[in-house]
């Protein structure tokens, strides 16, 4: 610790603090520009200057590092002169045109130059104009305004991973831009309108559509990704104009990703269901809500009547509240039905019934920082979970050592200690020999199980690469982590994978966990949205379909594992009862009765992030039309059918029974499974699909959400192939091919060349309407050239 | 070019047979390389080496004049990696002492970077080379390949267990990669942007390791310290003020060149050896060290002897060792114009003070030298420089701020009447007719 004196007041400060840190300690404001605590420092707005006893010049504080007795003078005449001289500077060649700048009202600069400024400038000369750039459908710019504070360049190049912005031409000339003819299309873009300290970069979609102080705010969760990103959700008039970061460091820190920032662009689709409409004669008709709700409870209390509970499904979104997840099931246990799930993309649920509690993350989000060695096994991490993605890329800067185990090389923008790229059906075997390579390392013995998986039929030295890498951590692997990903929760061995990253776990004596795909991936599980014994999956209740649906939030078409089959299966359904806050042409054709809900913007809930944090949030705009919170929905409906335990009257009434209380992390967290069997072997006849779900079409929400549709990431789905694989299908890169997947159905996409991709496996992009035909996520598929 | 009246040469021996004298064979027939040999033969202590320079006071050539032999203690023992570099971005208006040392004397450079790699552990080394003079860099190359031949260069040099590697780096011509952290970015293929200092390049230089920056001149001297030893050097200077250096003399002189001069030559001397004023005119002003110098007024100026402490004491920087000369018939705000607009184009641009302040300064002192100048401009120009000075990531703002604030002081008058009048206090005229260039009356 060094002791100094910042304006008379003496505090201790850690060893390589700066100025500007200290000043912070003891809440002393010192101006400034490029300094961003999660950015790397580049010193060279200048507006911190402040006076050091002894040095003869003003020093800048955000680079000055503190050092034993120095005494800081933050407002003395030195001090106050330099700051005042460098806002002239500042000043002199900007616009100054704050009435027509979005970020007017939120501006560093006019904030500071009110502080700092004089009313009139002695600059008489021309002033600089800089042509703006296009950066995409997201953030727009007014580069003349641009301080060359570097900001945004040092964002994308240290947090996002990727040196998108650049600073070219020099001195007054200097300006920001993206390389020639790019744009900025990382998953992490939209930081930047955050960081720019003036109206350089803005929101897009955003601009010109409200003042800052026009809007209320209200703070909300993310619905997004299994981490439940902190948001603060702008409205005017009751619309979503905006969503910002809530600086959560346990969490999200002080970042979104673009598609928890301008996802709220879908709350005002077109396709949002705003009244309650039922299909009479298969004609559809806009009706009041008892006469719907009288319509959706007869139509369940018939078919129960008729078939029994049993013929009864609910398909709940994972993106669906705590609240409504526990309503659904109660509701649906009312009737008589154990057909209850949330896991809907899932396709393996041989761990149910074997579980010793709720999968989680396995560790607190801020935990994964403080990992010196990861193991990444099936995901698409950069897109899937992209601030996940952004704490591993800060720790391999800091000497961890991630590896991965995957499918696809996809660029993580990370440095990667080893990785391991096999066919989905390898997977397991690929993960198996990991766990053997670290036994043996340990000089344990393995599993016996594990001993006949095939050398030659994977990649042991990439396994053994892995295996070393985890054993060199601290305390040979006590500070590893093996974190599952969305694929490998969906992959058809997801038990045997997770039970291997269980030994390697145990071997390591390490931690292993999840990484949640939605909102409250956790949070179903705490809200007892699964089927207990006797009771069907979401897979088990499509493919042997039941008489009657009830689906809440999802578009199963798009969101299941095996949309095809969802389709039919719903279309087959003799009442299907939707609640959703939108409506597409499917449901139209499969529903008996829609009920417009709230999305989460519009009603309160919780979602439970995949720590098993629990995070409620308030509605923070009125529902649209008529659409009601699904909550009181569901309570309604389980009223109208004289259902036990439906008498609440908030939603935290909901969560206190879900949750037996208010705790801030949910009981029964424990990835651990009991006597599970591991099925190492698969040998697939073809080629082989490996499916992506595209960050941008993950949800019905972001589908909808228009600037993102535009983005880089939202491009239409191709059947990707590697060269060999290319070369053997007799294929060329762009190609029309048609794609079969046994059945009758094909769809036909251009081919396209990923060298990333293992032989034998054509990856084709899930959740997106040109490859809802293809059916399973997970399937042997054939190709030919259409 | 190459005929060169020099007192006690030593930088310059070697380049009295011009273009025919620079290479491997001619360095080593005047005794080139032997130091090297030397060294490596008797297993020389890296400490004994430093303290020889030292003892030198060689001052770094590049414009600062830091002791080199200080500057070279400074890096790290233990380092595993370290680097030596030489700066030959040599872009200081007025500045080619560097440009003819290359030509006329590379080897020299060579020696002096692979003892001063000795010196303080490096194992690779790089030579940035302005890219305004190609030439000078192929014939490095050249010369790199000489001596790796020779086995000067290379793994375990002259069979000793020394083993170290030099390669030529050339630049695109941008003033600011002469800055040393501008430099190293430069090389690792970024953006010539000066680093925030500290940590100074000897603990995180080149890709982050511990790195010797040097100037071409400062390096090629280095042989001919350990040759005569460092106490001889510094005496053939003045104290504090070591051995011998090179001026580039240009304006308005008579015979325009590179001069190399024991520290402490009076500056008449030096004028006297330039051949005198040009068509026998006054001197009226002279930047003694580079276009970064403060400029000082004739009478000041010969007084002065040229060495750190002299120059300094006037006023002024010894700097690069590029002496500026003007005579009467030289408009004091347009030779200002001219230097400001120089800044204003160099800024690299990071520094708000530089990046607006330096724009500002040519503006305004444009504006001034065409008739536009109002009564309050010189108080915002000087007010303005004060809020450059010191407060930026390198020097350059200060070098900018120089000019400014020196022309303004010592030649105010003359200012003033381009403000009040509109006009030149000397002549257009006499102004065409000094410039050499245009005959009185033409253009
Ligand atoms: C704007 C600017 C430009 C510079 N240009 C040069 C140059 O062209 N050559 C040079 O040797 N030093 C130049 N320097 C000085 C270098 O930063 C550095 O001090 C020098 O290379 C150190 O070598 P020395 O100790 O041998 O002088 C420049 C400094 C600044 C601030
Ligand atoms: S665009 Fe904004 S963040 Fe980027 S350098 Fe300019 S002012 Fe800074
Ligand atoms: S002072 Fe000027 S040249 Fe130097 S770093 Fe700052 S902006 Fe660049
Ligand atoms: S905040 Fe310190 S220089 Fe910009």
């Amino acid at each position: 610790m060094l002791e100094i004196e910042i304006d008379g007041k003496t505090l201790q400060v850690a060893d390589g603090s700066t100025i500007i840190e200290a000043a912070h300690q003891l809440g002393t404001y010192i101006p400034h520009f490029c300094y961003h605590k999660k950015l790397s420092i580049a010193a060279n707005c200048r507006m911190c200057l402040v006076q050091v006893e002894k040095a003869p010049k003003p020093m800048p504080a955000c680079a000055t590092p503190v050092t034993n007795g120095m005494k800081v003078f933050t407002h003395s005449e030195l001090a106050v002169k330099a700051q005042k001289g460098v806002m002239e500077f500042l000043l002199i060649n900007h616009p100054l045109d704050c009435p027509i700048c979005d970020q007017g009202g939120e501006c560093q600069l006019q904030d500071l130059a009110v502080g700092y400024g004089e009313s009139a400038s002695q600059y008489q000369e021309e002033k600089r104009v800089v042509p703006d750039k296009d950066l995409g459908p997201l953030v727009s710019t007014d580069m003349t305004r641009c301080i060359n504070c570097t900001r945004c360049i040092r964002f994308t190049a240290e947090i996002a991973g990727f040196m998108e912005l650049g600073q070219s031409f020099r001195g007054e000339r200097a300006e920001v831009m993206p390389f020639i003819g790019k744009t900025v299309d990382t998953e992490l873009s939209g930081n930047i309108i955050d960081l720019c300290p003036v109206g350089a970069l803005t929101s897009k979609p955003f601009r010109f559509s409200a003042r800052t102080w026009e809007l209320s705010r209200r703070k909300s969760v993310s619905p997004h990704d299994g981490l439940g990103s902190n948001l603060i959700v702008q409205t005017k008039h009751d619309r979503v104009m905006r969503v910002l970061p809530l600086e959560n460091e346990d969490i999200n820190e002080c970042w979104l990703t673009d598609k928890e920032r301008f996802s709220y662009q879908g709350l005002s689709s077109a396709e949002r269901l705003t009244k309650p409409m039922v299909k009479q004669g298969g004609e559809w008709k806009e009706v009041d809500w008892s006469v719907a709700l009288d319509y959706a409870s007869h139509a369940l209390r018939d078919v129960a009547k008729t078939h029994g509970g049993a013929a009864i499904g609910g398909l709940l979104s994972p993106h669906a509240t705590l609240e409504e997840m526990y309503l659904a099931q109660k509701l649906l246990r009312g009737l008589d039905s154990e057909n209850i799930d949330f896991r809907l993309r899932q396709s393996d649920f041989s761990a149910d019934g074997k579980r010793k509690g709720t999968p989680w993350l396995g560790m607190k989000i801020a935990d994964i920082g403080r990992l010196d060695r990861v193991l990444v096994v099936g995901s698409f991490l950069r897109k899937d979970h992209p601030l996940v993605a952004q704490r591993l890329r800060q720790s391999a800067k800091r000497g961890a050592q991630i590896s991965i185990l995957h499918s696809a090389d996809d660029d993580l923008l990370i440095k990667l200690a080893a990785r391991a790229i096999a066919a989905p059906s390898q997977l397991p075997a690929v993960l198996a020999e990991v766990v053997k390579a670290v036994a043996e390392l340990k000089g344990v013995a393995a599993d016996p199980a594990l001993a006949k998986v095939g050398a030659g039929l994977v990649d042991v030295n990439a396994a053994k690469k892995i295996a070393a890498s985890l054993v060199s951590g601290s305390d040979g692997g006590k500070c590893a982590g093996i974190l599952l990903g969305n694929f490998a929760q969906q992959h058809p061995q997801a038990a045997t994978l997770s039970a291997l990253a269980q030994q390697l776990a145990g071997l390591l004596g390490g931690s292993f966990g999840f990484l949640g795909e939605a909102a409250n991936s956790v949070g179903g599980y705490a809200a007892k949205a699964i089927p207990t014994a006797g009771g069907l999956n979401a897979a088990a209740m499509l493919k042997d379909p039941r008489h009657a649906y009830v689906v809440v939030g999802a578009e199963p078409e798009l969101d299941c594992a095996d949309g095809a089959q969802a389709l039919a299966s719903l279309t087959k359904a003799a009442a299907v009862v939707v609640l959703s806050p939108f409506k597409s042409q499917a449901m139209l054709d499969y529903a008996a009765v829609l009920l417009p809900v709230s999305p989460f913007s519009e009603t309160s809930g919780t979602f439970v992030n995949t720590e098993g944090r629990v995070q409620s949030f308030y509605a923070a705009a009125k529902p649209l039309g008529e659409a009601r919170p699904a909550w009181k929905v569901l309570r309604v409906l389980g009223n109208l059918l004289d259902l036990n335990g439906f008498a609440f009257n908030s939603s935290e009434e909901v969560r206190a029974e879900a949750l037996d209380g208010q705790p801030e992390f949910v009981s029964g967290l424990d990835n651990g499974i009991d006597g599970a069997t591991l099925n190492l072997t698969a040998s697939p006849n073809g080629l082989e699909r490996v499916a992506d779900v595209p960050i941008h079409f993950s949800d019905p929400l972001v589908r909808r959400a228009p600037a993102l549709q535009q983005a880089a990431d939202s491009a239409a789905p191709t059947a990707r192939m590697n060269a060999a694989t290319l070369a053997k299908c007799g294929l060329a890169s762009g190609d029309k091919v048609k794609v079969g997947a046994g059945g009758t159905a094909a769809v036909t996409l251009p081919a396209q060349f990923d060298a990333g991709l293992p032989d034998g496996v054509v990856r084709i992009a899930a959740a997106h309407a040109d490859t809802v035909a293809l059916g399973a996520m997970s399937s042997v598929l054939s190709v030919e050239k259409a | 070019m190459a005929l060169i009246d020099t007192i006690n040469p030593l930088l310059t021996t070697g380049w009295s047979k011009g273009d025919a004298g620079w290479s491997l064979k001619d360095y080593e027939a005047r005794g080139g390389y032997v130091q090297l040999k030397r060294i490596l033969a008797s297993k020389m202590t890296q400490d004994d080496l430093i303290a020889e320079v030292k003892k030198s006071v060689l001052r770094g050539r590049g414009g600062a004049g830091f002791p080199t032999g200080l500057k070279w203690s400074f890096m790290p023992k233990a380092a595993p990696e370290k680097y030596v570099v030489c700066n030959t971005d040599e872009g200081e208006p007025g500045t080619f002492k560097d440009r003819d040392l290359m030509r006329f004397d590379p080897h020299s450079v060579i020696e002096g970077m692979i003892i001063a790699a000795y010196a303080v552990g490096a194992k690779l080394g790089y030579n940035y080379i302005h890219g305004e003079i190609f030439d000078m860099y192929q014939r490095f190359e050249e010369a790199l390949d000489q001596a790796r031949a020779a086995g000067y260069l290379g793994n375990n040099i002259l069979g000793s267990d020394f083993s170290f590697d030099l390669f030529a780096h050339h630049g695109w011509g941008a003033y600011i990669c002469g800055e040393e952290t501008g430099l190293l970015e430069s090389i690792e293929g970024k953006k010539g942007q000066p680093r925030y200092k500290p940590p100074f390049p000897a603990n995180f230089g080149l890709y982050g390791k511990p790195t010797t920056i040097n100037n071409t001149e400062t390096f090629a001297a280095i042989p001919f310290i350990l040759g005569m030893g460092g106490e001889a050097y510094l005496n053939l200077g003045k104290p504090n003020n070591g051995g011998t250096k090179l001026f580039s003399v240009s304006g308005h002189v008579n015979r325009p060149g590179n001069y190399e001069v024991p520290m402490g030559t009076p500056f008449a001397k030096l004028l006297e050896m330039a051949g005198g004023m040009r068509g026998g005119r006054k001197l009226k002003a002279v930047i003694p060290g580079g276009s970064s110098a403060p400029v000082l007024p004739a009478d000041i100026m010969m007084e002065c002897t040229m060495d750190y402490d002299s120059i300094a004491k006037a006023g002024s920087m010894l700097g690069s060792g590029a002496v500026i000369v003007m005579d009467e018939t030289v408009c004091m705000v347009k030779a200002l114009e001219r230097l400001s607009y120089f800044y204003f184009e160099e800024s690299c641009g990071q520094c708000t003070p530089c990046r607006e302040g330096s724009g500002w300064l040519y503006r305004v002192v444009h504006r001034i030298e065409h008739g536009e100048g109002r009564p309050e401009d010189l108080d915002l120009l000087n007010r303005v420089t004060d809020n450059m000075m010191g407060k930026t990531i390198c020097a350059l703002a200060d070098a900018a701020a120089f000019p400014v604030r020196s022309f303004i002081k010592h030649f105010k008058s003359e200012f003033e009447y381009h403000i009040e009048n509109k006009k030149c206090l000397v002549d257009p005229e006499v102004q065409r007719a000094g410039s050499g260039f245009f005959k009185a009356g033409a253009a």
